[in-house]
């Protein structure tokens, strides 16, 4: 096995990640917790691969795909900012009802192919030793638009006013409301662009990385990786990379090292078809467990944490933070 | 014109089991439409629903059966609820229930030919010492490292649906299917078709002793949460942490317990599902219960008894919906109730205000 090849696979399949968790930050970072991730992704993956199979088009299947996770962040946004709901629950029901609605249209689409969206290699950039080959050798445009969307969200959050209102409002609300910020126009706003984000994850999984519409299997829990990844990267776009390319890489070991049959002479335990391979399929989602504990020892020692309002619905002129 | 929310100062006691029925019939309306945008027949669907689910009393027994699991697992998440405890991992914990029950005959444990009276049990008691172990996982790390619990719940069904399949893939497949071998007739729990021969009536009825399981442990938790010191307490810390703190109760230890006994209960339902319906061990022993019992918890407002109403009601839909096409239908109606459910809940607690809005004269 080449280790570019592995490491440029896991960038790939960490793209999925890596726009789950962007998206989940910028909702989150306003105050709105949305556990729908999951249900947004499938329905981003369905809306999209039936779309680009009917037209042909993925790049039309792109876009339908956000704008379906976004329909659907909608619903958890007026739940939980206008109606005051339990954003736990709600975000648990938007995942349900996701994956309910995702599977209803996605009924007979299994088996059906479409054109993906293209790959390119970044010429000059694909010179750069090591570096070149795992980032910029034939991957998909959505991997570019990954990398390219971590430093944007970055320097929107930290950097520019709009970010400024975004933190305020998930902080400090009321003094964020007392200068002039609409808080509920705010969340809603971020709320949807975490929901376009999770559409767009749903989309890279069924249009660019492994195409095809596998049922709820299509995202098989991803949506739920990237809520985890949330609290490891501790809200920060920069941090989130790290964790999304290393969990891609975690996904593509496990399918590379089914494919082995010996290991320095030794029969593989772990070669397709064995049953220790199920061993394998644990271990993404322990090393979830293990970097949320990792995050939250690390933000308690660090004292910093969930953005304070975060869970909390904001009603002018009611005690709260 | 505004609209405004203004909390209510009374809540009348009709309002809140009217809307949760309101919320329900708003939900199975927008299913319908739903169904039919998509070229379902909803009418149809519906009728087959009531039909499969409630028909005779042959396929009541059948409902009655895919609601024993949804009451165990629906009354662990109703008393983690209660408490604010967000556990995600009923699923993971009914799993890991039936894989205790099921190493008891099948490691085994016990000796073959052990009676049903010594062995039920024991094995009773795997099923929930598992599920118990896999709900102190989040809850150990919750309460002693502040991780949230929500993510290790998750996370932790994943791993025992991987674990499950090991062994049933790996060391207890029976000729390499995804199953393991039948359980021994002394490892079934009886079903009310087994006494046909006395009261020829119950012949066919599949309703098994886990119903039992599901009526007692309902009757338990409904006394103790509202009956005793430790519901009390265990009420308080949910309604209002601060004062608990303040009144020097120890919410680290409540926390480890509920989700022990959550988990517990989890287990005894996977244990029901495989001694009194599979009768052996396999992957798919669970439709997504652990998840549907979300939905009843909330359904039932926490309510033990009313968990029971609600599992009825999700046990028709679960039976009939096999048979309803597209498959993902009952997942998306049990959604859409979700939803309806925790959207009607702001009219419990808040009134709404239309204020027309008169033009100011200069």
């Amino acid at each position: 096995m080449d280790l570019t090849l592995i490491l440029a696979a896991g960038v790939a399949s960490g793209t999925i990640l890596l726009f789950a968790a962007i998206g989940e930050i910028f909702a989150e970072r306003s105050g709105v917790i949305n556990l729908g991730v999951e249900g947004m992704m499938l329905m981003g993956a369905v809306a999209g691969f039936s779309i680009a199979a009917a037209t042909d088009n993925p790049w039309i299947g792109l876009v339908v795909a956000m704008l379906a996770g976004g329909a659907l962040s909608l619903l958890h946004a007026v739940v939980s900012i206008h109606l005051r709901a339990d954003q736990v629950i709600s975000g648990l029901a938007l995942t349900f009802l996701g994956t309910g609605l995702a599977r209803v249209l996605g009924d007979g689409l299994s088996g059906e192919v479409v054109t993906t969206l293209p790959r390119i290699t970044v010429p000059l950039l694909v010179d750069v030793p090591f570096v070149g080959a795992v980032l910029f050798r034939e991957q998909s445009v959505l991997t570019y638009v990954g990398l390219l969307l971590v430093p944007v969200a970055w320097f929107w959050i930290d950097r520019t006013r709009p970010g400024l209102h975004l933190r305020a409002v998930g902080e400090r609300p009321a003094a964020a409301d007392a200068q002039g910020v609409n808080v509920a126009r705010t969340r809603y706003i971020y709320v949807f662009v975490g929901g376009l984000l999770a559409g767009l994850a749903g989309a890279t999984i069924t249009l660019a990385i492994s195409p095809g519409w596998f049922g709820d299997q299509t995202v098989g829990g991803r949506g739920w990786i990237a809520v985890g990844l949330v609290i490891f990267a501790q809200w920060s776009p920069m941090r989130a990379v790290i964790g999304a390319y290393l969990f891609g890489a975690i996904f593509r070991f496990i399918i590379d090292i089914q494919g082995v049959p010996a290991i320095l002479g030794v029969n593989n335990p772990f070669s397709a078809g064995r049953s220790a391979t199920f061993f394998l399929e644990m271990l993404p989602y322990l090393f979830v467990i293990v970097v949320v504990i990792i995050g939250s020892r690390e933000a308690l020692r660090r004292r910093v944490g969930a953005p304070a309002a975060l869970g909390i619905p904001y009603v002018r002129g009611e005690r709260g933070i | 014109m505004i609209i405004r929310l203004e909390p209510r100062e009374h809540v009348p006691a009709w309002l809140s089991p009217a809307l949760t029925i309101g919320a329900v019939v708003a939900a199975l309306a927008i299913g319908a439409v739903i169904l039919a945008f998509v070229g379902g027949d909803p009418v149809r669907a519906y009728a087959h629903i009531i039909d499969a689910a409630f028909g005779d009393i042959g396929v009541l027994s059948d409902t009655l059966v895919k609601a024993t699991p949804l009451i165990l697992t629906g009354l662990a998440c109703a008393l983690a609820f209660r408490m604010r405890l967000w556990n995600i991992g009923a699923e993971g914990q009914f799993l890991l229930g039936a894989w205790g029950a099921s190493a008891v005959v099948l490691f085994p444990i016990l000796p073959a030919g052990t009676p049903s009276i010594v062995l039920i049990p024991v094995m009773m008691i795997a099923g929930a010492l598992a599920g118990a172990l896999w709900g102190l996982i989040p809850g150990f790390l919750r309460a002693r490292l502040g991780v949230n619990e929500i993510i290790t719940t998750l996370m932790l069904n994943y791993v025992a649906l991987a674990w499950l399949q090991f062994w049933v893939f790996g060391p207890w497949s029976e000729g390499g299917f995804q199953q393991t071998r039948p359980f021994p007739p002394e490892a079934l729990l009886p079903r009310l078709t087994d006494f046909s021969k006395d009261f020829p009536i119950l012949a066919g009825l599949t309703t098994h002793l886990g119903m039992v399981f599901a009526i007692v442990a309902v009757a338990i938790m409904s006394v103790v949460v509202s009956r005793t010191r430790w519901g009390y307490e265990m009420r308080l810390i949910g309604d209002n942490p601060r004062a608990a703190r303040y009144a020097g109760i120890d919410i680290t230890k409540y926390v480890i317990v509920v989700f022990a006994i959550s988990g517990a209960l989890a287990g005894l339902a996977g244990m029901s599902e495989v001694t009194g319906v599979v009768h052996r061990l396999q992957d798919r022993i669970s439709p997504g219960y652990g998840f549907t019992a979300i939905i009843i918890a909330y359904l039932a407002h926490f309510g033990p008894w009313r968990v029971v109403v609600a599992s009825i009601l999700f046990g028709a839909l679960i039976l009939a919906g096999r048979e309803i096409q597209p498959s993902g239908v009952p997942a998306m109606i049990q959604g859409i109730i979700l939803f309806c459910l925790i959207a009607s809940e702001v009219l419990v607690r808040y009134r709404i205000r239309i204020i027309r809005r008169t033009v100011a004269t200069a």
